[in-house]
């Protein structure tokens, strides 16, 4: 840091002879300079030339540092996000307008580490013979829910008794509807995507 | 012979005002417990302390063992627990530190409170009290990942989905957290990042502030 401090120190010398510091020329030539000078040049001190200059130098070097690493830590979030595909879930003809339960393997891609996790799907027909599927995640704290297990044609989460109607809506102790999955039906075969907010409620 | 080191080394760097400085120093009668007993209420600070260090250290050696690998953590800690000798001691004094360093934290803030020792010229003192207390809630959060177990994922799962309660940042926030989309590979060496080097880092700088605050500003007088 000295021999930097001594660098700049030496170069700046010319630069300060052209632009002296304004209390030192006004306490030499006070008389001298009010008698004939009328143009102001603004004029920079020594040390604020170096104090700027060490400064900027130093913002600089640390920039050069911290912005890397920075950039480096919030990657996650500035990384385009893949859009989700679709997977082959289930046969069209086997859904019918009672929720069924339905596993299926999705790859995820975790940073280096890829897996076939097992995914769930509560799949169904509506009155209008529309296929849809919910996520049996509780909405409440994120246990699992499962459909009529209390016999009375809701879903129920064993965790705090949250209850929700046939479509997702929160009937009991849940802030929110159950989530829905995306679904294609693609020659008579019911795929599921990612997973949205619900839409039926 | 000790004393003819420290003389040989005192004579060239004059180390002697140093330690003197740090630990020569009054302490009021009303902070004594062997003048009044039930002054050892002003001992939490000092118990934070000590226990934080035991959490340092045992926190450097569990390290000796632990990867932050999601396939290989937990072996690692049920290794280290189960298989290395005193492992379930250094485990344990971890483990048990982490909640005993917050109950004592605790305690001294009661004590600072309802002695009123936070109030001027000490408020900053108390500012930089809350700082720490908030780190050490971060390292207990962190740290509490690491085995990779289910308590420790569904705790984290919980963790984050309030952080990602905050207005308009919540979401942004807990993806930083987690690295990604889901509490998995990358979340967990975070968390390993943030348990040992950055949280560490910022509690002994602040602790450090602490201190010499303390000392700068004496302890505050009897009720």
């Amino acid at each position: 840091m000295v021999w930097f401090v001594m660098v700049v120190h030496g170069m700046t010398r010319p630069a300060y002879r052209l632009a002296k510091g304004v209390e030192q020329e006004m306490s030499n030539h006070e008389q001298h300079e009010q008698s004939h000078s009328s143009v102001k040049r603004k004029t920079m001190s020594r040390r604020q030339f170096l104090s700027y200059t060490l400064g900027g130098a130093g913002a600089f070097m640390a920039g050069g540092v911290v912005l890397p690493m920075i950039r480096f830590a919030v990657d996650p979030i500035l990384q385009k996000k893949t859009g989700g595909t679709f997977v082959k879930v289930a046969e069209e003809s086997a859904i019918t307008s009672e929720p069924k339960e339905f596993k299926y393997q999705i790859h995820q891609v975790d940073g280096w580490y890829e897996s076939d996790p097992v995914r769930t799907a509560w799949i169904a027909r509506d009155q209008n013979g529309v296929i849809f599927a919910l996520s049996p995640i509780c909405k409440h704290l994120g246990c699992t829910v499962n459909w009529n297990s209390q016999n009375d044609n809701q879903y129920f989460c064993p965790c705090h008794e949250a209850k929700y109607s046939i479509d997702g809506k929160n009937l009991k102790v849940a802030p929110a509807p159950l989530d829905e999955y995306e679904v294609e039906v693609r020659d008579g075969w019911v795929y599921l995507g990612p997973v949205k907010a619900n839409t039926r409620v | 012979m000790f004393k003819a080191i420290y003389n040989w080394i005192d004579e060239r760097l004059d180390i002697t005002p140093m330690w003197r400085d740090v630990a020569d120093h009054e302490v009021p009668e009303h902070v004594n417990p062997a003048h009044h007993f039930s002054a050892f209420v002003y001992c939490f600070g000092g118990l934070t302390f000590f226990i934080t260090v035991i959490q340092i250290l045992s926190g450097m050696f569990l390290t000796m063992y632990y990867v932050p690998d999601i396939i290989n953590a937990y072996a690692s800690v049920d290794y280290l627990q189960h298989k290395v000798a005193f492992g379930a001691i250094v485990r344990g004094m971890h483990h048990w530190g982490a909640s005993l360093v917050i109950v004592m934290m605790f305690l001294h803030t009661l004590r600072v409170f309802f002695t009123g020792a936070y109030k001027a010229p000490r408020e900053m003192n108390w500012v930089v009290g809350m700082l720490i207390f908030f780190v050490m809630l971060g390292l207990g959060f962190t740290g509490y990942l690491l085995p990779w177990d289910n308590k420790a994922y569904f705790a984290t799962m919980v963790g984050i989905r309030i952080a990602e309660s905050v207005p308009y940042v919540g979401p942004y926030i807990a993806e930083l957290l987690k690295g990604g989309d889901i509490v998995g590979a990358q979340t967990l060496t975070r968390f390993f990042a943030i348990h040992v080097f950055f949280l560490p880092g910022a509690l002994l700088t602040l602790l450090a502030v602490h201190f010499i605050m303390i000392r700068r500003q004496g302890i505050s007088g009897p009720l």
